[in-house]
């Protein structure tokens, strides 16, 4: 097959990860990368309902990324699945594939794909802050590194997730009548805001809306000590003072919040760095804690990859491209449609109406 | 610096007032001298330094960043202190850099004071260099004199009255002897020093306050008992002029919460040429004739007074009270022994611009009540359209500050009513923050075919806990949009909530739609029996304007 690997070793990167509408397209692997259509094959970097889609055929993704999956969509939302492990090398078609640790929520992956001498990261969400509920991001080499740039704009830097936390606690010290509710991404953000308040020191029961019970329930599963959780449903609204709560950031604009007695709305997101996002969320205690990259993430990210040429997608495309050409690095944005778009970890404020739970 | 900008951070989410006082008070508790003493000066703006201009901002942030992505950045976020602010490179990327600690508020505010201009750019780079982002982003608005967080001079001063679990009253009497930053304030109200002497010759006093009398209460008054007064539709004063140094008169006028306002009304200073404290109601009066309200809106609030303000607008003063004549202070003296001194006082004065509220006559509470109704025939004249009600004060009532319990009563005439249609929703703040109870409603102009509606007024109380539930559950159940914060409601001839709204009157407005603005509106009742088609139309509030405006231009000056 000398003829063959001389193909490969031609291909250019354009035909090995392909845009199209149903999502990145690896033709010679014969799979997509986080489909938004159903497709023969799917390799899924993590578990967020824009990524983790229903309906595939074949399913390659990490064990956590496939019980995510089949805890939002029951036991049928692939007809086959198959776990992988973070650095176990698969071949798939005419490339090689691996899962790298995105450290976006448990389970995220980067997804390397190499044909011929060509290596192509695709990122999906990833950040390299640390978090206590997910492996850590790993740098992987590479010849073109695809990146989201959901925070693609100088003026995102998150800072150290402690401190907000600590404006958490510092809140609840000077409200002690108040009940604190954190609006947070059910997956992934939840846990990670529940984590950092342990680690700051916080013992007491913390509640949770009934939406983010089962997903929280699984991390605990997996080993994340995330100390005492209770249900907030069945709470009389006294017993609520001076506590927190975890909820959808939909739940907490929403006749819900009526049981709680006069709430203080903390809404955690990368997005909160800026004002007027906070305000019209009608947050009070905006909390900057992101599970993506900021700005010095990203382009710190970029460069420690050694890759010569960047793709960009979902978010800020323009000015990271533009700051990748000032860097003498090829390159564009890639035009993906349907990320960041739901319960993505980070989509915008959320304005539609939670159920009562 | 950094705590302080915790502080305005904090503050500039907090809705709620009470929760406001608390994160201030707290600061000051936990912040020490110097720094608590220029943030009191910084949040009741009496700091002084030639504030920093927009463009030098400008020029030091495109000294180090990309100009597109700067204006990527910019155009994002919306604000340039704030983009500024989070946009600054860090200087430290070199791990254990030896930085400087971030500089304190005092730091801050005594070197903008003492800096050359030539010398700011370079401090203020150094400074935001030091600085985290809410850091940063406080400076600037400290800096640029653009603080815009919704902080009046006098919650701040009620913050640090509460350290010392004193009222706002006490620290607003001190407060023109004080000057940042505030040590002997802050010992005094710690309990580690003494009360701060006021030195000011012409001092502001707390005021006294009226409740809102209730049909049920006239029968445990005996009319015998009290005094009445009409009730003016102006601004509330107090006139105090007193000696200075040089025994020459020292003259103020201030605001019923204190706030000193003399610049507004150079023309009414002069007239003040005897030592004494008048209370009374600014006015304007054209030809003897006292206007309404909407005239008098012209006159404040403004920054220039200018020469044809003072011509078109001549100020008056209406006095009530007197609460100290030369050096004595009267306020332990009965209302009919304060008001003997107030006639003498007003005679001796003797200018045309300060004359007497005169009292009503009356043997009876029907009597006043014909009063109330008929002002013109009852002792008013003229003067009547300029009548809100009536004022009742008990004859040996004291002058107390606050709102002393059946002291004074205010009889407010009738409010003006119109059906309006629920048109939007927002969440409410406090107590309330679970509620949408602000609504903005509107009344139908327009031909039929073709008729819409219009907001004219928003209105946040006058509902009662019950008919709140009920709102929401509206709201909530009929959104037909979602703006922020705010939600639309569905608002169609034969869908949609009528609200009965009260208010006091009403003033063309270049700001609204309907180019009219209500005082004072609240919701009346809940009109759920009526369908929205059977509101009332914009062109029974123009009507209700003319009537107005007629009586303004028939007495204005030609």
């Amino acid at each position: 097959m000398s003829s063959g690997s001389a193909y490969i070793n031609d291909m250019r990167p354009q035909d090995i990860l392909t845009p199209q509408p149903a999502g990145l397209c690896c033709k010679p692997g014969g799979f997509h990368i986080d489909p938004v259509r159903p497709v023969e094959r799917a390799l899924i970097t993590h578990g967020h309902s824009d990524h983790a889609r229903a309906g595939h055929g074949a399913v390659l993704a990490t064990q956590e990324t496939l019980d995510m999956m089949r805890l939002r969509y029951g036991e049928n939302f692939a007809r086959s699945t198959q776990a992988v492990a973070y650095g176990e090398e698969l071949r798939l078609g005419d490339v090689a594939v691996k899962f790298h640790p995105a450290g976006h929520v448990l389970g995220s992956a980067q997804i390397a794909v190499t044909s011929g001498n060509t290596k192509i990261v695709a990122s999906g969400d990833y950040k390299d802050a640390p978090d206590p509920t997910c492996m850590p991001f790993e740098v992987v080499p590479c010849d073109i590194f695809i990146t989201e740039a959901t925070f693609g704009l100088p003026v995102f830097r998150h800072g150290d997730a402690a401190d907000e936390v600590r404006k958490l606690l510092a809140s609840l010290t000077l409200f002690p009548e108040r009940a604190h509710l954190v609006g947070a991404y059910s997956l992934g953000k939840a846990q990670r805001v529940i984590a950092l308040l342990r680690a700051a020191g916080f013992d007491a029961p913390i509640y949770l809306h009934g939406a983010m019970e089962k997903i929280t329930r699984y991390y605990q599963s997996r080993g994340v000590d995330l100390g005492e959780l209770r249900a907030v449903k069945g709470m009389k609204k006294a017993e609520l003072a001076g506590t927190i709560t975890l909820a959808p950031p939909s739940a907490t604009s929403d006749i819900w919040t009526r049981r709680f007695p006069d709430p203080v709305t903390a809404f955690a997101s990368g997005w909160m760095r800026v004002r007027a996002r906070a305000r019209q969320g009608g947050v009070e205690l905006p909390l900057v804690i992101s599970d993506h990259a900021d700005w010095d993430g990203l382009t710190a990210t970029i460069k420690a990859t050694g890759a010569r040429e960047i793709w960009v997608t979902h978010g800020q495309e323009d000015a990271l491209v533009h700051w990748c050409k000032m860097q003498g690095l090829a390159a564009r944005p890639l035009d993906l449609v349907g990320y960041g778009d739901e319960d993505s970890g980070e989509g915008d404020v959320a304005s539609s109406d939670a159920e009562d739970a | 610096m950094n705590r302080f900008a915790e502080l305005l951070d904090r503050l500039a989410y907090e809705p709620g007032r009470n929760n406001k006082l608390r994160l201030i008070t707290n600061y000051f508790r936990s912040v020490e001298d110097p720094d608590r003493g220029y943030a009191l000066a910084a949040l009741t703006g009496a700091l002084s330094f030639k504030h920093a201009k927009p463009g030098l901002i400008r020029d030091l942030i495109a000294e180090r960043t990309d100009p597109m992505l700067f204006a990527l950045s910019y155009d994002y976020v919306g604000d340039l202190s704030e983009t500024v602010a989070l946009m600054w490179p860090r200087q430290s990327d070199q791990p254990l850099h030896n930085n400087p600690p971030p500089p304190t508020l005092t730091e801050v505010v005594t070197t903008l004071r003492t800096l050359g201009k030539t010398e700011i750019p370079k401090q203020l780079s150094r400074w935001l260099d030091d600085l985290d982002e809410t850091g940063r982003w406080a400076l600037l608005k400290l800096v640029t004199g653009a603080m815009r967080i919704g902080i009046s001079a006098r919650l701040a001063k009620t913050a640090a009255a509460a350290l010392g679990d004193k009222d706002a009253h006490e620290v607003e009497l001190l407060w023109p002897g004080l000057a940042p930053p505030y040590l002997n304030l802050f010992a005094w109200l710690e309990g580690c020093g003494e009360k701060p002497v006021n030195r000011d010759p012409a001092p502001f006093r707390p005021v006294m306050l009226a409740h809102a009398v209730e049909e049920a209460d006239f029968a445990t008054l005996d009319p015998a008992d009290y005094a009445a007064e009409w009730k003016w539709d102006g601004i509330r004063v107090q006139a105090v002029s007193g000696r200075g140094p040089q025994s020459h008169i020292v003259s103020r006028l201030y605001s019923r919460t204190g706030e000193d306002i003399s610049k507004s009304f150079p023309d009414l200073l002069p007239s003040l040429h005897l030592p004494g404290a008048i209370d009374g109601e600014l006015l304007v009066l054209r030809q003897g004739r006292v206007q309404s309200f909407n005239v008098l809106q012209q006159r404040l609030n403004r920054k220039v007074v200018s020469p044809k303000l003072i011509k078109d607008y001549p100020i008056h003063l209406r006095a009530y009270d007197l609460l100290a004549d030369d050096e004595t202070d009267l306020r332990d003296l009965t209302f009919a022994e304060r008001r003997e001194r107030l006639l003498a006082f007003i005679a001796r004065l003797g200018d045309p611009r300060v004359d007497l509220s005169p009292t009503i006559a009356f043997d009876s509470w029907e009597a006043l009540a014909a009063a109330r109704r008929e002002p013109a025939s009852a002792g008013a004249g003229a003067d009547a359209e300029a009548v809100e009600g009536v004022m009742l004060k008990r004859r040996d009532a004291l002058y107390l500050p606050g709102r002393p319990k059946g002291q004074w009563w205010k009889w407010k005439r009738d409010p003006y009513i119109v059906d309006a249609v629920l048109m939007y929703a927002q969440r409410g703040h406090g107590k309330r923050s679970s509620f949408y109870s602000d609504y903005t409603f509107g009344v139908w102009t327009g031909d039929d075919g073709d008729a819409q509606l219009v907001p004219v007024g928003k209105a946040y109380f006058g509902f009662t806990d019950e008919e709140l539930l009920q709102i929401d559950r509206f709201v909530r159940r009929n959104t037909t949009e979602k703006f922020g914060p705010v939600r639309q409601v569905v608002h169609e001839p034969d869908q949609g909530l009528v609200l009965e709204v009260a208010f006091e009157g009403l003033q063309r407005s270049t700001r609204h739609k309907s180019g009219v603005a209500m005082r004072f509106p609240r919701i009346n009742r809940l009109r759920w029996d009526k369908p929205p088609r059977e509101a009332d139309r914009l062109e029974t509030l123009e009507r209700l304007l003319k009537s107005e405006a007629s009586e303004s231009a028939e007495a204005a000056p030609d």
